[in-house]
């Protein structure tokens, strides 16, 4: 489960999807009690899965995924709250247990829209986004299409995906 | 957008996660810092005189400690979903050390003597000189911090202007270390706490992500 870690692409996709599902009853739960929707509980969950993600790096192998999946599952829900002026005392601080507990494989699309988020990047993070991340060239096609070194591209795509996550969570400010 | 959409995009040419680079940052942030704060008080103080003795080395001892017992933390507090408390017990432990050590100097000195041992000389500038050599590690601590995850953002916030403020008091101990133990825990101690406050407070804007 851990390989995407690693670096396996199709581990990390399916991490990423069976997680979202999880994150999806999760967010929802917590959204309905206040009178909020699907679509913000999809944004939460877009939000979510970008800062696993970006992240990702702080997750210590040598403990369990859960408790880290839910720490920035509730950081993320609590910052929503605090944007949409809700209050953080109405979340149940919860056993972690229950993140992973559900699932809900619905498929509400997001607020997010990821071309207007991606025109306020640089143009070098977002050329490496798309030739990285939406065009699928491995870095050394992308290094050589766009002129720049590899470890270039591979920061601007680091870069960018965090800027991307910032810019996401602005939205609703 | 759609999420599978979002999840294919993430999916795509995933580099492996370098677990110790967190460590690594931090180690480097507060070495950075270290050193700036020497350089300014080289620039405002010249090299430092007399010997390491007494005073100075407790000073430098406690400031020392609450460092490594603070960096500690922070490894902790910027990976989501991990709270180990021994660090910040350690502190505490520190803390009542010293203040118990000066209490103890206090009563066993005359009465009269303790507006002396209390206001010793450059109080003052303790209190100005020990958050300005913070400044430097605090900002470098919380670039560092930036790059991790912390979900607890005031404690994290808190813990890093002490370490800052530990490292500001380290550094200006090596010229003035103060004239008693009542004068450290006051004086050093107080402005190392007023630094986990200010550090409290623009923590939570500061790291928020």
């Amino acid at each position: 489960m851990l390989a995407g870690f690693d670096g396996d692409a199709a581990a990390h996709k399916a991490l990423l999807t069976r997680l979202s599902g999880n994150l999806r009853a999760y967010f929802k739960t917590h959204l309905a009690r206040i009178g909020k929707g699907p679509a913000d509980a999809e944004d939460l969950v877009q939000e979510t899965l970008i800062a696993l993600h970006t992240r990702r790096h702080t997750y210590d192998r040598s403990q369990p995924l859960t408790p880290w999946v839910y720490a920035i599952a509730r950081y993320r829900l609590v910052d929503f709250l605090r944007r949409t002026r809700a209050s953080a005392r109405d979340v149940a601080i919860g056993e972690a247990d229950h993140v992973l507990a559900n699932d809900d494989p619905s498929a509400v699309e997001s607020g997010l829209d990821l071309e207007r988020l991606m025109a306020q990047l640089t143009p070098k993070a977002r050329q490496a986004i798309r030739f990285v991340k939406l065009d699928g060239l491995s870095v050394s096609e992308a290094a050589a299409r766009s002129g720049m070194s590899e470890s270039a591209v591979k920061v601007s795509v680091h870069r960018g995906l965090r800027a991307l996550s910032r810019l996401a969570t602005q939205r609703s400010r | 957008m759609k999420t599978d959409e979002l999840i294919n995009m993430l999916g795509t040419n995933v580099e492996p996660a370098r677990g110790g680079e967190l460590r690594n940052t931090l180690m480097i942030a507060l070495a950075t810092g270290a050193v700036l704060a020497s350089c300014l008080m080289l620039a405002i103080f010249g090299a430092p005189a007399g010997r390491f003795a007494g005073l100075k080395i407790l000073v430098l001892a406690f400031a020392l400690g609450l460092v490594v017992a603070g960096a500690r933390f922070l490894i902790v507090s910027s990976r989501p979903g991990e709270l180990r408390r021994k660090p910040l017990m350690l502190i505490g432990v520190l803390f009542l050390a010293l203040v118990s050590a000066g209490g103890a100097a206090l009563v066993r000195a005359h009465p009269a003597a303790w507006s002396g041992m209390i206001f010793g000389p450059q109080w003052a500038a303790c209190l100005i000189c020990i958050p300005l050599f913070a400044a430097a590690p605090f900002a470098s601590l919380i670039w560092a911090l930036r790059k991790g995850a912390p979900t607890n953002l005031p404690r994290t916030g808190a813990i890093a202007g002490l370490v800052a403020g530990a490292l500001g008091a380290a550094v200006f101990a090596v010229h003035h270390p103060g004239g008693s133990i009542p004068f450290i825990a006051l004086w050093y101690g107080g402005s190392i706490l007023l630094c986990a406050l200010v550090g409290a407070i623009l923590g939570s804007r500061l790291l928020r992500w």
